[in-house]
């Protein structure tokens, strides 16, 4: 990309995707923005074609002083941080192991990357009828079988649960990434650790941990954009009930259930303020790992 | 002390034996170089002294006491790998702590040491900096001095010059004799260049498929080499060996004649050819000289600046008593 005409044929092949991103992101945004600032309700009649009354910061004031909205946020940000160290934690160790020698590795891979393929709505189905329900999933069979009473899930330890069925979909992704920073680990390095005295888990504390941080990053970052919207894991088995709701979810409710776009478009705007407020801190805690 | 003894060691990988039974004594104080050509065994025969292999079978002592099932890091050695293995996320001054943290020392020692080795290696001035903002040669030291602030029994060298240009690789490889001058310390040094095993070495064991060929003092193997494969491999450019008429007029299978102990004459001597490729370094020019009638390419080497040019016809004399002669296994005959 030295010479002048290359630099400008580059420009000229990005511009398509430039548009098209600028016009998918900026589109809905905008939209989002002015309903958030309209009484759009669709049942009374409210529609665009008609136009829409504007109605300032009232939306706004409405959204966040809803005995629903501090629980929100902070189960949205329980279930990121629990999914986040369960698939961080599990994720090392599985890397750790698949990275050994072992026989039918190959097949242990992909079966180590299959949950990643299923549809979160899939395999929220799957959780809840196979493995949670309290009468017949395997779980229940489990706990009677050791004499326990078994646990309704999805009631009992609903959030728990959801984080459950969320860290099994993405920790695939986190084994993965994981992995490959692993591999890239220069075996002489581990060799001259132990060579100078430093048994398996200091090697692990003082070698392959820094190693790891950047991919650790990785996978903090784009595990928690994702998983600020998640959503059909929540509709499909709790419905936002037993203190499931997150804010995502709470958006949903607004718009769908009470009909009432403006309200939920001001909630989309603080679920952006909320993703850039956890952007900021990630960005503060971990984004100096990805520093060369 | 750092006397280190093999008995009867032997490496298998699967099926395959990398190591055939092998005896080896490596003297206190004394600098080994293991030098063969790659695949040789000669950086397993080292990772099996240092403990990273397990051995086959047979025995590793080190210092009169069985090391063989101690694991790397009580053995007392300290070893510098081909890639300098430095933790990249630490500073230099925290790469060469870090043995000493591991073992427990305290802080006060710990920092006496780190800066008695940085002196001793010129890295005073380069302890604050990651090992990614250092140069080869820097890099280098500093996996010298990760290895030197244990006061370890015996230093091993896996290939330590091989990453450095070679302007760098003179100056480490004087370096490294120079340390060894001065800690008296047991080395083990593993290289593929016979230069610096002829320059470095007090000891040399020339490695081939796993099974030493000849073990002894650079000139020693320079002057009287045990066989067709240390002849061939010791000594630069190569030595030239001749089978066939010219090797049975001295009464062997094979001849050997080094290019330095051919002389180049104005008319007359016993062989002559056209000359290939002429080679002028100023100080010596190498001939790689065709058509000679005893082999593809006979490689001579005259003192000073030769005005011969490709094509042109010359005569060679080679020194009689400087002819080495083999038997037909490839074995020396006195």
């Amino acid at each position: 990309m030295a010479t002048k005409a290359s630099r400008s044929a580059a420009r000229f092949m990005m511009a398509p995707a430039v548009v098209l991103l600028l016009g998918w992101m900026l589109v809905p945004l905008i939209m989002t923005l002015w309903f958030s600032f309209t009484k759009y309700l669709p049942l009374r009649g409210d529609s665009i074609d008609r136009g829409l009354d504007w109605v300032g910061f009232s939306n706004y004031a409405r959204f966040i002083s809803s005995s629903s909205f501090w629980p929100s946020v902070q189960t949205t940000l329980v279930m990121v941080g629990g999914v986040l160290l369960i698939t961080l934690v599990l994720g090392i160790l599985l890397a750790i192991l698949l990275d050994q020698p072992m026989w039918g590795q190959g097949v242990v891979r992909i079966l180590v990357i299959a949950p990643f393929f299923v549809m979160p709505t899939v395999s929220a189905l799957v959780w809840k009828n196979m493995l949670m329900d309290p009468v017949n999933g395997i779980l229940a069979h489990l706990w009677r079988f050791f004499g326990a009473e078994p646990v309704a899930w999805l009631q009992d330890a609903s959030l728990s649960s959801i984080i459950m069925i969320v860290s099994w979909q993405w920790l695939p992704f986190a084994t993965l990434i994981l992995l490959t920073a692993i591999q890239s680990l220069d075996s002489e390095q581990l060799e001259a650790a132990e060579m100078d005295g430093a048994p398996v888990l200091k090697r692990f504390w003082h070698i392959v941990l820094p190693h790891l941080a950047r991919a650790i990053t990785i996978v903090i970052l784009i595990q928690t954009i994702f998983l600020l919207s998640i959503f059909a894991e929540i509709f499909v088995t709790t419905g936002g009930a037993f203190g499931t709701r997150t804010l995502t979810y709470l958006i949903f409710q607004r718009v769908i259930d009470s009909q009432n776009i403006g309200l939920g478009s001001a909630g989309g705007v603080y679920a952006i303020i909320l993703a850039n407020i956890v952007a900021i801190f990630l960005m503060r805690i971990v984004g100096k790992n990805l520093d060369a | 002390m750092g006397q280190i003894q093999l008995k009867q060691v032997t490496k298998s990988f699967g099926d395959v034996e990398v190591i055939p039974p092998l005896d080896l004594t490596i003297q206190d104080g004394e600098f080994t170089v293991f030098v063969g050509p790659s695949g040789c065994g000669k950086s397993t025969l080292l990772r099996l002294i240092a403990g990273l292999e397990d051995i086959t079978t047979g025995h590793i002592e080190i210092d009169g006491q069985d090391a063989t099932d101690v694991v790397p890091a009580k053995r007392g050695l300290a070893m510098v790998f081909q890639s300098y293995a430095l933790y990249p996320h630490m500073s230099v001054r925290k790469n060469i702590a870090f043995p000493l943290r591991m073992a427990k020392l305290d802080q006060a020692e710990i920092t006496k040491r780190v800066e008695r080795a940085a002196s001793v290696l010129n890295l005073t001035d380069y302890l604050d900096r990651r090992p990614g903002q250092l140069s080869g040669g820097q890099r280098q030291r500093v996996a010298i001095g990760r290895a030197i602030v244990r006061d370890p029994a015996a230093f091993l060298f896996d290939e330590p010059l091989s990453n450095l240009d070679a302007a760098l690789r003179v100056g480490m490889r004087l370096e490294i004799s120079e340390l060894h001058k001065r800690l008296e310390t047991t080395m083990v040094y593993v290289t593929h260049d016979q230069v610096e095993a002829m320059t470095m070495a007090d000891k040399i064991v020339v490695l081939h498929a796993g099974v030493i060929e000849q073990v002894g003092t650079p000139l020693e193997l320079y002057h009287t080499p045990r066989n067709t494969f240390v002849a061939g491999f010791i000594g630069s450019p190569k030595m030239n060996l001749m089978t066939g008429d010219e090797a049975a007029k001295h009464g062997a299978h094979t001849i050997g004649v080094r290019p330095e102990h051919i002389d180049v004459v104005e008319s007359g001597g016993q062989w002559q050819g056209t000359v290939g490729v002429a080679e002028h370094l100023g100080s010596d020019t190498f001939f790689h000289i065709h058509n000679t009638g005893l082999m593809e390419t006979l490689t001579v080497r005259s003192i000073g600046d030769v005005s011969l040019k490709h094509g042109d016809t010359i005569h060679l004399e080679p020194r009689v008593d400087e002819i080495h002669r083999f038997d037909a296994d490839g074995l020396r005959i006195a």
